[in-house]
C-alpha cells in the first residue's frame, strides 16, 4: 500500500497535450518515487480558474468546484483532493471556504448541483501538492530518495502569485516565502536570492494585455539574470507557461536576449530521485534545460 | 449612532454594490490609505485604482465606476487583499464589481480582458474543461479574419513551439479534452445561473 493517497484534481493544463502536460509528467514520476498514490476524481471539470469571474460571477463558479467535491465525496470517499495547478487549488479552496454549513450559498450550490445528479456534502478538504510534500512528507522524507542531487545548478525560485497568495503555505510569509528555495536545496541545487519571487506574471492578463504582462515577466527573467540563476523553476502551470512561452517575444520586442529554462519543482525533484529527462517531462521545455538532462543522462 | 442617520449617509449606488456586488458589503470598510493601489502589479494602469474606486463607491458614481476598464485591470495576483490593512478582500471586489458591470451591460465593449474572460467561460461550458487551442484561436479572431490571420501568424514560432513540445495538439480542433458528462455540466451551470440572475436583479 501506498504511504500516503489523495483525490487528484489535475487540471486542464496538465491533460496530455496540453500547456502543462510536463507538469503532469513530473508529478506522476515524483511522486512514484515518493510512493504517494494519486487517483482522478472521475469525470473533473475545470475550476472556472481566475478569469471565469466575469460570465461566471459567483454560484456558477462555486457549482463548478462543489461537482468535484462532490465526485470525489462521492467515489473516493476520505481521501482529501490534491491539486498540482495554482488556479484550480486556489479557486476549489474559495469555493470550499464560502460554501460554508448551513449558509445559503451551500443551499444554492446543492440545487444547482441535482441537475447533475450530485450532491456536495462539506466534507472533502483540498490541498495543494506542495503542502502534500511539506507538511505531509516533510522535508526530510523529500531529501531520502534524493541519488543525483542537483549540485552546480543556481535556480531562481519563482513562488509567483497564487500559492502564495491570499491563502499560501501555512508558517510562510506572502512577501518573502521560502519553501520553495527549501525545496531546491533539499535536491541538492543552490536557491539564489531573488527579489522578484512573488511578482506576477500577468495571468490571464497575458493573453489579453500582452504589453503589459510582458513588462511583468520582463522583470521577472531579468532579476533571475542578475541574481546569477540558470534556471527558474515555479509551482505554478500559467507561470511557468508564461514566463517560458513569452522570452521569445520579449526579445524580439525588446532587443533582450532571454533564454532562460523554466521548470516545475516535480521536474527538478524526479530527476534528482534518478528519473530520465522524459519521466521528468524535460522535452516539454521550449527553452532546454541542459544542465538538468546532462544529471538526468548521468 | 441611530440606523436612520447611517442610512442618510448611505447612497443608493453604495447600497446596490452592497446587495448585489461579490463581497460588496465590504467597500464601506476601505479607509484610503492606498497601499491596494501601490500593490497593485499594473497599478499605474488603472484610469481609479481600487482605492479610489471604492471612494467613488461612496460617492455615488454609478455610471463613471461601471463604464470603468480598471477593475478589468486585475490580474488576480492577490497583492492588495494580503496587504490591506483592513483585510477587505479587494481583488474579489474588483470581480464581482467586473462581473457585475459585464451582467448589465455597462462594462467598455471592447475591453479586451472583457472579452477574454467571455470566451473563457463560454469555452468551458462546452466541454466542462478548457480547450486551449479553440480559446487561444478565439482571442487571435476576435478582431476579424485578417487580423486574426496577422495574429496567428505572428505566435507562429511560439505555437510550432508549443506542439513540439507536446503542450499543444492540433486536433483539439476537432473536439479534443472533455468531461463525460457535459449535459450535466450544463445542466447546472443553466440552474445556477438562473439562481443567481433571479438573486442579483440580471435580466438576461
Amino acid at each position: 500500500m501506498a504511504k500516503k493517497e489523495y483525490a487528484f484534481y489535475p487540471g486542464c493544463s496538465s491533460q496530455l497535450k496540453a500547456s502543462a502536460s510536463n507538469y503532469l509528467t513530473s508529478t506522476n514520476s515524483m511522486c512514484q518515487a515518493l510512493d504517494v498514490k494519486l487517483t482522478e476524481i472521475p469525470d473533473w471539470n475545470c475550476c472556472g480558474a481566475s478569469i471565469g469571474y466575469a460570465e461566471g460571477g459567483e454560484l456558477p463558479r462555486h457549482v463548478l468546484n462543489a461537482r468535484n467535491f462532490a465526485l470525489a465525496e462521492a467515489h473516493l470517499p476520505g481521501k482529501e483532493i490534491v491539486a498540482t495547478c495554482a488556479a484550480c487549488w486556489l479557486g476549489a479552496r474559495e469555493s470550499k471556504d464560502r460554501l460554508g454549513a448551513g449558509s445559503q450559498l451551500l443551499a444554492d450550490t446543492n440545487e444547482a448541483l441535482k441537475e447533475a445528479g450530485l450532491h456536495y456534502k462539506g466534507e472533502t478538504s483540498i490541498r495543494h501538492m506542495v503542502e502534500v510534500l511539506i507538511e505531509d512528507l516533510g522535508y526530510d522524507a523529500l531529501k531520502a530518495p534524493v541519488v543525483k542531487p542537483l549540485e552546480g545548478i543556481k535556480f531562481a525560485g519563482y513562488v509567483g502569485c497564487q500559492t502564495n497568495r491570499p491563502f499560501g503555505i501555512v508558517g510562510e510569509s506572502f512577501e518573502n516565502p521560502v519553501y520553495l528555495d527549501k525545496l531546491v536545496e533539499t535536491v541538492g541545487g543552490e536557491a539564489v536570492p531573488y527579489d522578484q519571487k512573488v511578482t506576477c506574471c500577468g495571468g490571464a492578463l497575458a493573453f489579453s494585455e500582452p504589453d503589459k504582462s510582458q513588462k511583468q515577466i520582463r522583470d521577472i527573467v531579468e532579476s533571475a539574470y542578475d541574481h546569477g540563476a540558470e534556471m527558474i523553476v515555479t509551482p505554478c502551470p500559467l507561470c511557468q507557461a508564461n514566463v517560458e512561452i513569452y522570452q521569445s517575444e520579449i526579445n524580439k520586442k525588446q532587443g533582450t536576449k532571454f533564454n532562460m529554462p523554466v521548470l516545475y519543482y516535480s521536474q527538478l525533484m524526479t530527476v534528482a530521485y534518478g528519473g530520465s529527462a522524459k519521466e521528468a517531462g524535460l522535452d516539454g521545455q521550449l527553452i532546454h534545460a541542459a544542465k538538468l538532462e546532462e544529471i538526468a543522462k548521468k | 449612532m441611530s440606523e436612520q442617520a447611517v442610512t442618510r449617509y448611505t447612497n443608493d449606488f453604495l447600497r446596490e454594490v452592497e446587495k448585489n456586488v461579490e463581497e460588496g458589503h465590504w467597500v464601506k470598510m476601505c479607509m484610503q490609505c492606498g497601499v491596494c493601489s501601490g500593490s497593485c502589479p499594473l497599478g499605474s494602469a488603472w484610469a481609479h485604482p481600487p482605492q479610489e474606486i471604492f471612494m467613488m463607491i461612496r460617492a455615488g458614481k454609478r455610471e463613471e465606476v461601471l463604464s470603468s476598464d480598471s477593475m478589468w485591470m486585475c490580474t488576480s495576483c492577490y497583492n492588495c487583499i494580503v496587504r490591506c490593512p483592513r483585510k477587505l478582500p479587494i481583488t474579489h471586489i474588483m470581480h464581482g464589481l467586473a462581473n457585475y458591470a459585464h451582467r448589465l451591460g455597462l462594462a467598455p465593449k471592447n475591453q479586451p480582458t472583457r472579452q477574454f474572460a467571455k470566451m473563457f467561460w463560454d469555452n468551458l461550458v462546452q466541454k466542462g474543461r478548457v480547450n486551449e487551442l479553440k480559446l487561444s484561436l478565439g482571442l487571435y479572431f476576435k478582431d476579424g479574419f485578417v487580423q486574426g490571420i496577422k495574429n496567428a501568424l505572428a505566435m507562429q514560432s511560439i505555437g510550432l513551439g508549443m506542439m513540439k513540445a507536446r503542450r499543444l495538439n492540433p486536433f483539439e480542433l476537432f473536439g479534443g479534452h472533455a468531461c463525460k458528462d457535459q449535459k450535466g455540466i450544463q445542466a447546472m451551470l443553466r440552474k445556477a445561473r438562473e439562481i443567481e440572475d433571479r438573486k442579483k436583479g440580471y435580466t438576461a
